[in-house]
């Protein structure tokens, strides 16, 4: 079962906490708006999602699971 | 391929142009059939041009018939995605609860007039179409999206067009018909965004909403809702009528039927017109009386679409199969010929400011993307860009793509970095020179005017 993580860019203000947080996968625009890479997350960073959607002041950032593996 | 035919809609009918039967040659117009010179097509003359509606039952168990017949004819959305019509409405039709369909004819796009012509002229094709498709996916009501600014002599036209059916209905003590209803939105771009509809009449604001859930699992009051562009349904009451082999009679396999394209810029008669798909550029021109002056280009599918250079649109056939490798299709149908009186350049800045305009503020890389591409695309026309213009607009069109809520940031790009592409020459000149004389005359394009702000008002004022 693989998750990425996926923006709600309504909800989103910039605050750039998860850019902070799962740098591996998230950077920030030149508005500080998050840009996702879109690749499924490695199991062991998988908690570091989670805290980092957490720690999101507007609760933009979703640790979705995939619904189906691509085919 | 069949030599393509194109009708002019304000054209008084022949008394015999309603839709051919199986056993004769496949005829357009279809939609357009008996279309009035003025005013609304009544019931009764709507009847005898097309038949009685027939009724669309929902089994008990199995696939509705009629979704099936729209499976078999291949019908498309005509709101400008193409999606699969008979796959919506499965979708709708199997999920929990009681559905609800939205007619749209809010028809954002300023170049596009098709919906516009439907509603006012024939609005009993549209609401047919409805009531055929809320039986059969078991909705018990019927809403009719409508801009907010529409003249009132349309908005009374309509509403008398229900009252006829109302009254038809109590005359015959016809069996059980969903209800319909009126409802206005806001004159915005994406204000007919099916998910913005659905905010709207749920009272919030007639905005984009982050999916899923999609309407069709959930939508307006929480019910399953099938919304249907108001060219959609019109089809959808003639395949109920005539069946699917008859629908695939015109059109091309991929892209079976036909569809209304409205033809803007330097024609004899622009306007909106019913062609089959397949058919060339070439025939869609002339059945419009032809250029009245040289053509720089055509802009497909709208301010969401892309150019086809002049030099290009030779032998053009309007279907997707033919449009996708020139990197463009009709999206709603919308076909504009940009005039060698108007700049290119200044044409685009103007367009791409609006554009920028209308994002709703909801999402940070379409309100700050759109406007500096705007304003890069300003300071190119102004010949005061830096000289990485075109480098930083390459920059700016890769952060704002596919990061909105809605396809509104994707669709400006397009456009713009279709017009730079297309019209190269003209803008490095601009770049280096600053303006042309054809500048000054800007406002070939068509934007509604005055520019509509996005709206927030709550649902209830827009009921009628």
């Amino acid at each position: 079962m693989s998750h990425r993580v996926r923006v709600n860019p309504i909800t989103c203000e910039a605050h750039g906490m998860c850019a902070e947080l799962l740098p591996e996968h998230i950077t920030l625009d030149m508005w500080g708006y998050p840009i996702v890479d879109g690749r499924p997350l490695p199991p062991a960073l998988l908690d570091h999602a989670r805290r980092a959607a957490q720690a999101c002041p507007t609760f933009a950032l979703l640790v979705e699971r995939e619904p189906k593996p691509r085919g | 391929m069949r030599s393509p035919s194109t009708i002019e809609p304000r054209e008084a009918p022949s008394a015999d142009s309603g839709p051919p039967s199986l056993h004769q040659e496949p005829t357009l117009p279809r939609l357009l059939a008996g279309i009035p010179a003025q005013g609304a097509m009544h019931l009764h003359e709507h009847l005898a041009i097309h038949g009685e509606l027939p009724s669309s039952p929902r089994r008990r168990r199995g696939p509705s018939p009629l979704i099936e017949q729209i499976g078999r004819a291949g019908l498309r959305g005509r709101g400008g995605a193409g999606f699969p019509t008979a796959t919506k409405m499965r979708a709708v039709e199997s999920a929990k609860g009681r559905p609800i369909v939205l007619a749209n004819a809010a028809e954002g796009e300023p170049a596009s007039l098709k919906d516009l012509t439907l509603i006012h002229s024939l609005p009993h094709l549209v609401l047919d179409g409805g009531v055929l498709a809320a039986q059969a996916v078991g909705a018990d009501e019927v809403i009719l999206c409508v801009c907010e600014s529409l003249e009132a002599h349309v908005l009374d036209g309509l509403a008398r067009a229900i009252e006829e059916r109302r009254a038809m209905r109590s005359e015959r003590g016809a069996d059980r018909l969903p209800r319909l209803r009126l409802m206005t939105v806001p004159q915005h771009y994406v204000a007919g965004q099916e998910s913005a509809l659905v905010n709207h009449l749920n009272g919030g604001p007639a905005m984009p909403t982050f999916t899923p859930p999609l309407p069709f699992e959930r939508g307006v009051a929480r019910r399953p809702t099938l919304i249907n562009n108001a060219e959609t349904l019109a089809h959808i009451a003639l395949i109920a009528r005539h069946g699917a082999q008859w629908f695939r009679q015109l059109g091309v396999a991929a892209q079976p039927g036909s569809t209304l394209v409205t033809l803007s810029g330097p024609v004899a008669a622009p306007g909106v017109y019913e062609i089959e798909y397949g058919a060339s550029l070439s025939s869609l021109i002339d059945a419009a009386g032809g250029a009245t002056g040289r053509v720089l280009g055509a802009l497909l599918g709208g301010y969401a679409g892309s150019w086809i250079g002049a030099e290009h649109m030779h032998g053009v056939v309007l279907s997707d199969e033919h449009l996708a490798p020139l990197g463009t299709s009709l999206g709603a149908g919308v076909v504009l010929l940009l005039s060698d009186e108007a700049c290119p350049v200044a044409e685009t800045a103007r367009v791409a400011r609006w554009l920028a305009g209308q994002s709703t503020g909801q999402c940070g890389p379409c309100v700050n993307g759109l406007a500096a591409l705007a304003d890069t695309v300003e300071e190119v026309a102004g010949g005061v860009a830096q000289d990485e213009a075109t480098r930083r607009i390459a920059a700016l069109a890769a952060l704002v793509r596919r990061r909105g809520a809605c396809a509104h940031p994707d669709g400006a790009v397009n456009f713009i970095l279709s017009s730079i592409a297309t019209f190269a020459p003209e803008f490095s000149d601009h770049a280096r020179h600053g303006p042309c004389d054809a500048c000054a005359r800007t406002g070939e394009l068509p934007l509604p005017v005055p520019p509509p702000r996005p709206t927030s008002r709550p649902t209830p004022a827009g009921l009628r």
